[in-house]
């Protein structure tokens, strides 16, 4: 069980809207992770800004290590779950072309159709699947 | 400068991600509940997010011709819902119930040195590599 904590959520969905929003002022660039990771693990060119982002995005909560909001230490998640899920957010994202972030905030951002198509489709099946396992 | 100003964009993403407690798969997971005890910290985030992006994206970015360093904007062209659009979603719906664990908030837990981060990040390359391979298969 979480609490509600609608001041941690506010602080820090805004961070994420200045974020997206320094990258295309500044570089003209959507910030959608799966887009970076799929490209930084590949061959094609103009890799090193993706990069440079994810280790901005892997080192952040280090810089918030003695402050009251933490990583979470131990995932309760069985690892055949993580595994497969793990595997269908791979795959889903590359072919839905985003995931969270570049279809949930930047494409609704910018009053995308197709994004608000993709958003509303991933949450309701993530809902349903949640309703699903809590079945069992 | 463009790699200065990705490194400050990823950490500004990690400090939302973590404030937030999306890095929390709980969170998450409590967040689709909707039927069991409800946390709806996430629908705060979004909303945030998506004001602040889409206001600053009306008000800096779409009377400008191009960004400050750089030729152009690289924006997605695509405008037409086709198959793999909701394909893909609903498979990574899927993924994402399962875990509640989406890419951003992946890579941010790295640190931690969870194992099943770790798990859960190879198995997602894998994930796209394979549907890269699919991808261009069917676009043959």
């Amino acid at each position: 069980m979480t609490d509600f904590t609608p001041i941690s959520a506010l602080l820090g969905g805004a961070l994420l809207g200045i974020s997206a929003l320094l990258l295309l002022l500044f570089n003209g660039k959507i910030a959608g992770i799966s887009g970076m990771l799929n490209a930084a693990f590949s061959k094609q060119a103009g890799k090193s800004w993706r990069i440079s982002f994810l280790i901005g995005l892997m080192i952040a909560p280090l810089i918030l290590s003695h402050s009251q909001w933490q990583l979470p230490q131990h995932i309760e998640t069985h690892w055949i779950t993580i595994l497969i899920a793990g595997l269908l957010v791979g795959i889903g994202t590359r072919i839905g072309s985003g995931c969270t972030s570049g279809h949930g905030v930047c494409g609704l951002g910018r009053l995308s159709t197709r994004s608000l198509v993709a958003t509303i489709t991933f949450m309701s099946v993530a809902v349903l699947t949640v309703f699903i396992t809590q079945l069992f | 400068m463009q790699i200065i100003i990705a490194l400050i964009s990823g950490i500004l993403f990690g400090l939302g991600l973590t404030i937030s407690q999306m890095v929390n798969p709980n969170k998450v997971l409590n967040f689709l509940d909707i039927s069991g005890h409800w946390d709806p910290s996430l629908a705060l985030v979004m909303l945030a997010a998506v004001s602040v992006f889409g206001l600053g994206y009306k008000i800096l970015i779409k009377p400008e011709s191009k960004p400050i360093l750089a030729q152009s904007f690289s924006l997605p062209s695509k405008t037409d819902i086709d198959k793999p659009l909701v394909i893909g979603a609903i498979i990574f719906g899927l993924g994402w119930g399962l875990a509640g664990i989406c890419p951003g908030p992946a890579i941010s837990n790295i640190s931690a040195g969870e194992p099943k981060i770790l798990g859960f990040i190879i198995m997602m390359l894998i994930g796209m590599k394979t549907a890269n391979l699919i991808l261009a298969k069917s676009n043959k």
